[in-house]
């Protein structure tokens, strides 16, 4: 009997209206074939007393949905309150992903998961990582399949980015604030016009990239379906599936079938590439070429 | 002040660095030919030997030199960064410069007294992420992210202590967070964190377009130059880009850090080493940028008025910035 991957819900990047996040943790409370849960903002800290006041409400209707619910902290921590507000939530209990070293230092030995924002390359910083209190661990997206293998022997922690937008680079300067001619204290939340990101395009018009307010993500769709038995067999225990506006529903329900081998990552692929997506399907980063590289169809 | 004030200046290769010392650097900083190092590029960079007598040749000038071992280990790979810290420290390194927790656990335990610095590309930009390598590690500098203002470099100074800070005072600016970024892997496949590069010259293709010059990475148009128009390397967050049906660089203008004006103010607040970014410059760049910012830290030492207009034209008709110190984009 072959080990059963979990699925991990990673936290909403984007800037969704209150009431959609609401709506949108609700129904993956009630309808997700997924087993954890990351909510959180951990882009940036000026949306995230919008979601703070729901969080509590959000947290209960997915633990009575049956999902473990982890709270992820900011990728990009730098204000002393946004230092503090993290200290409260491990203070207050939770279950944390850390998607940052300083968060690592406050849990100081704390078991505690760690998110896909912390530098994780090699198989002695995650040894170290497990020492540190670490269960869980997110791989940066940009791993290849090889690296992955040596990582995920072994440990029953490792965890891989295989589905939604792939986040590629954070900044303290907001983009979507530039955009506009805005300075980012004035931003007036102009990334909510963007629920999947900002496309960014080349001077050719190709598309490119996503900006979602201090973060770039890449233009294209992670979709790990053809490695989902190699993950397996490396070891992965788990695969992360990050947030976009299409069906999450049936994005975990294609991934539970791939990993229950219900499903071939052909039909998979098929199935994922008719929902509304953002980009084309991308498989690059984790076959070790570039990561904008679009995921052959048969 | 006691502490006095440190000049860290780059050395791309043997040459490199005996310029960056003659023309008065207090310390020099460079890096292994291969993968170990964020300035991976071909022609760069030290063999073990070339790097044992840029030691002796620093030394025996009364320079440091510092080497950086500052990208992640590749996962069944690490004895590659793991042998040159081992013989960065045979060659006589007075502090090496690492971004990777398990190499720095490793150097922390493999050579205790081995002086230690934290590379920008671990961007550790609060008094937590310091604090974490300083207490566990026994970091003793950290060189900060180029994204901070002066306040919070003020701030971050003074949590830190013991831990030293540097900071960059010249040269190229990362608008992202440094060590956190993965444009450039996005695009080429090779990235600063696993590769050493970005934006790398391999993948950098040009053609003419009318009157205008076109440069691409990895295929994707990213800058066009007008005749008679700079042409500046084509670096991936530099570029620019259609957001919103609107052309921009969007990410950073093509600017340069000179951040002269505020090495009294960051001099004043505690920090202690001023860098210049530019291991892939040439010699006459590193020998005119050297000796202006000798003269400015000596004459801040001696208590004398400094000369600034000196350090103007230095960015190679780059416009200059002062960069996130003053920030104006908040």
């Amino acid at each position: 009997m072959t080990k059963r991957l979990s699925l991990t819900l990673g936290s909403v990047l984007f800037n969704w209206p209150v009431k959609q996040w609401v709506d949108f943790y609700a129904r993956i409370a009630d309808e997700a074939p997924v087993d954890r849960v990351c909510l959180g903002e951990v882009v940036c800290s000026k949306r995230k007393p919008f979601v703070d006041d729901v969080t509590l409400e959000v947290v209960d209707r997915l633990e009575r949905g049956g999902k473990e619910v982890v709270y992820a902290t900011l990728a990009l921590p730098t204000g002393k309150r946004e230092i503090r507000d993290i200290g409260d939530m491990i203070q207050a209990g939770y279950q944390i992903e850390a998607n940052d070293i300083a968060t690592v230092h406050l849990l100081n030995g704390k078991a505690h998961s760690v998110g896909p924002f912390i530098n994780i390359y090699n198989e002695d910083t995650l040894a170290l990582h497990l020492k540190l209190g670490a269960t869980r661990i997110c791989l940066p997206p940009e791993l290849p399949l090889e690296s992955i293998r040596a990582l995920a022997k072994g440990n029953e922690a490792v965890e891989v980015f295989a589905f939604g937008r792939p986040p590629l680079a954070l900044s303290a300067r907001c983009y979507s604030a530039r955009s506009k001619g805005t300075a980012k204290d004035a931003c007036q939340f102009v990334c909510e016009a963007d629920r999947d990101g900002m496309n960014v395009e080349t001077l050719d018009g190709v598309p490119f990239l996503a900006v979602n307010g201090t973060q770039t993500l890449g233009f294209v769709v992670t979709a790990a379906v053809r490695q989902v038995e190699a993950l397996r067999e490396a070891g992965v225990v788990s695969l992360r599936l990050s947030p976009q506006t299409c069906d999450m529903v049936r994005v975990a329900s294609i991934f539970r079938d791939l990993a229950d081998g219900s499903t071939t990552p052909e039909e998979a692929g098929e199935s994922l590439s008719v929902l509304h997506l953002p980009g084309p399907l991308s498989d690059g980063f984790l076959r070790g070429v570039p990561g904008c590289t679009v995921a052959e169809v048969d | 002040m006691t502490t006095p004030l440190e000049l860290v200046c780059p050395a791309g290769t043997p040459a490199g660095l005996r310029t960056a010392v003659d023309a008065g650097a207090h310390s020099v900083y460079c890096g292994f030919r291969d993968e170990t190092n964020a300035r991976n590029f071909p022609g760069l960079n030290f063999d073990r030997a070339e790097m044992r007598e840029a030691a002796a040749y620093a030394h025996a000038h009364g320079a440091k030199i510092a080497i950086a071992l500052n990208t992640f280990m590749r996962a069944g790979s690490t004895d590659l960064w793991k042998r040159g810290v081992d013989d960065a420290v045979a060659a006589g390194a007075d502090a090496l410069i690492l971004a990777d927790v398990g190499l720095v656990d490793y150097a922390r335990k493999a050579h205790p007294k081995q002086r230690l610095h934290l590379s920008v590309q671990a961007a550790a930009a609060t008094p937590e992420a310091i604090a974490f390598y300083r207490d566990r590690f026994g970091i003793a500098r950290v060189v900060l992210p180029r994204v901070l203002t002066v306040e919070e470099v003020s701030r971050l100074t003074a949590h830190a202590a013991p831990c030293e800070t540097e900071v960059f005072v010249f040269g190229g600016l990362c608008v992202m967070a440094e060590g956190r970024c993965m444009l450039s892997s996005y695009a080429t496949g090779k990235s600063p964190n696993m590769t050493g590069v970005c934006s790398p010259p391999s993948h950098v293709t040009y053609r003419e377009d009318r009157d205008a010059l076109v440069a691409c990475v990895g295929g994707f148009t990213i800058e066009r130059f007008e005749r008679g128009e700079p042409a500046g390397y084509p670096t991936l967050c530099k570029g620019r880009f259609v957001a919103d049906g609107t052309m921009s660089h969007l990410f950073e203008d093509p600017v340069s850090l000179n951040a002269v004006t505020l090495l009294p103010r960051l001099a004043e607040i505690g920090v202690t080493a001023f860098k210049i970014e530019g291991r892939q410059r040439g010699r006459a760049y590193i020998s005119t940028v050297v000796r202006a910012f000798r003269k400015v830290i000596d004459a801040m030492a001696a208590g004398k008025k400094i000369d600034l207009d000196e350090l103007r034209g230095l960015t190679e008709g780059q416009r200059d910035t002062v960069g996130a110190y003053k920030k104006t984009w908040r």
